[in-house]
């Protein structure tokens, strides 16, 4: 017997997945960038040189430089180093504990169920910038405890979404098949559940990745995240924020880099959508 | 006839009720259900949609524990089984589901559903399991290159050889078909009764084939359950004939099914 071979490619190469294509190849370069950042500049990110401070953009300084004489590209591609660092870890650890979290409380139910949502509603009642401030400005400044709060605060997001796709996906005859063929709770969750309950909340981590992003460089702003000399975006804008208006350059570049970054990533989780959606029929 | 492999002794299932009303006009899905199956057996049970007979197939299978009442598998007593115990005993009782869109995860290669099987219950080793795969294939009418494709290259009926391949791989007792073929296109829906049958000849299987066509039932197996409002109402027996029948709801069942000749008059 022939088996009937679907002939639907994959959506993002037949109907032209710019978003996702797009998104991946920015956030390459910007990636590749930040790995490479001595080899794109010649500049040192933290050397001082006071004669040459505040100049406009040349072609020996392509985004000029600031108050200090720093070369402001340079401090922009070494500081998405620290930046892409939070949106990762500011996306990785709330994603893989809100998934195991909700995975739980949507398979198990009840009580099990009523506890962990009790506890999401009194985190998501909370509003989610002024929670991270508190628990920075709590346990001290510095990126560690920024993923701390960050982790605290928005695993919760993670969990609501897996939470309901697994209510959902319980009820399907493949779960019904492999606990009528034997197996044990954790393989239907972990192998027969979460593989069909993830892509939302994959979707929706890319979008997290950008708040994350905006969320460090706010708090470097606030000086609770990232500590000078440390070339961070926000950091580099609170810095310089009384040169403004004189020499507006040095807030343009790492300003023009968050949104470059957020817009990125959030292509790649418009085109990631589209993806999915396509994956399932 | 010899102990009967499988023995139902008056089980009944309640579903609780959510939200405001609680309490308000309870029926049971299933209730004080009896009946026995022999070694190699096909055993038909019909009946109308919200009858029971899923609620029937969900709790032989311990997919639902039944608030009442007995399973006696091979002599053991499963509803008193604690869940750990009992997650060893139930590849014993098999299910092929009704819907074949469902039935089978759409992120797992065929090869990997019917693997898996194997390998939890120790059925194959690592180095055996690609033959066993290809074998188990082989017996549902299915080419070898299949266990290498995810679900959605398969047509329902095709998925249904599907389902019954991974119910075999956990070498069952009892195949319980919940109305397997309901979803299917008419021309496929013989083969897969054909390869239920030919299977039930072949392993020795017992078989609790569920549907809700009286003479399509009554055609594969000889002794017939009928099930109305959660109550099985009458049982035809393996000698007697659905012609015979005494209650009036299977009169009905029966009257229900267009006759060539009064169409054509």
């Amino acid at each position: 017997m022939a088996l009937t071979q679907s002939r639907s490619t994959p959506a993002w190469r037949a109907g032209g997945n710019w978003s996702l294509r797009i998104g991946l190849a920015g956030f390459a370069l910007i990636l590749l960038a930040a790995i490479f950042a001595p080899f794109v500049t010649a500049f040192d990110p933290t050397a001082i040189s006071l004669t040459n401070a505040l100049q406009a953009p040349s072609w020996g300084h392509l985004m000029g430089t600031d108050h200090l004489g720093r070369d402001v590209f340079t401090r922009v591609v070494f500081a998405a180093r620290v930046d892409l660092q939070i949106g990762a870890i500011g996306v990785a650890l709330p994603l893989i504990i809100g998934t195991v979290v909700g995975l739980f409380a949507g398979y198990y139910g009840g009580w099990v169920d009523a506890v962990i949502g009790r506890v999401v509603d009194v985190v998501i009642a909370f509003p989610f910038l002024v929670l991270v401030i508190a628990i920075v400005a709590m346990l001290g400044p510095g990126l560690i405890n920024l993923y701390i709060a960050l982790t605290v605060v928005s695993w919760v997001l993670y969990t609501r979404i897996i939470r309901a796709e697994t209510i959902a996906l319980k009820k399907r005859e493949y779960v019904l098949a492999a606990r009528n063929l034997g197996f044990g709770h954790l393989r239907i969750m972990f192998r027969h559940i979460l593989p069909n309950a993830i892509a939302p909340a994959l979707v929706f981590a890319m979008s997290d990745f950008a708040l994350d992003v905006q969320v460090g460089a706010t708090l470097s702003f606030f000086g609770l995240g990232a500590q000078p000399p440390t070339a961070e975006w926000g950091l580099m804008i609170a810095e310089s924020r009384s040169m403004m208006l004189a020499a507006p350059w040095v807030v343009v570049g790492p300003g023009a880099a968050i949104v470059v970054v957020s817009l990125v990533v959030s292509l790649i989780g418009d085109g990631l959508a589209d993806l999915v959606r396509g994956l399932d029929e | 006839m010899s102990e009967p492999i499988l023995r139902v002794e008056g089980i009944s299932k309640t579903y609780a009720p959510r939200g405001l009303f609680k309490g308000a006009g309870l029926r049971p899905a299933l209730a004080s259900a009896s009946f026995e199956l022999s070694k190699g057996e096909i055993l038909g049970v019909v009946g109308e949609s919200g009858s029971g007979k899923t609620t029937l197939a969900r709790c032989v299978a311990l997919l639902e524990r039944p608030d009442a009442g007995r399973i006696v598998f091979k002599g053991e007593e499963l509803t008193a089984l604690s869940e750990g115990v009992l997650r060893k005993r139930r590849r014993g009782i098999q299910t092929v589901f009704q819907d074949p869109y469902a039935s089978l995860n759409p992120r797992q290669k065929i090869g990997d559903v019917l693997g898996e099987v194997m390998l939890v219950h120790g059925l194959a080793t690592r180095e055996a399991l690609r033959d066993r795969v290809a074998a188990l294939l082989d017996q549902v009418g299915l080419p070898a290159t299949a266990a290498d494709a995810y679900p959605k290259a398969f047509s329902g009926g095709q998925r249904q050889r599907i389902c019954i391949a991974r119910a075999l791989a956990a070498q069952p007792d009892i195949l319980i078909a919940d109305e397997p073929v309901s979803s299917l296109d008419v021309s496929v829906q013989a083969q897969v009764i054909n390869l239920i049958l030919d299977l039930r000849d072949r392993l020795g299987l017992s078989v609790i084939f569920i549907g809700h066509d009286l003479q399509l039932i009554d055609f594969i197996a000889p002794r017939v359950l009928v099930m109305l409002n959660g109550e099985i109402v009458e049982t035809i027996p393996a000698d007697g004939s659905i012609a015979d029948a005494r209650h009036e709801y299977t009169r009905a069942l029966m009257q229900a099914v267009p006759k060539l000749e009064t169409i054509t008059g």
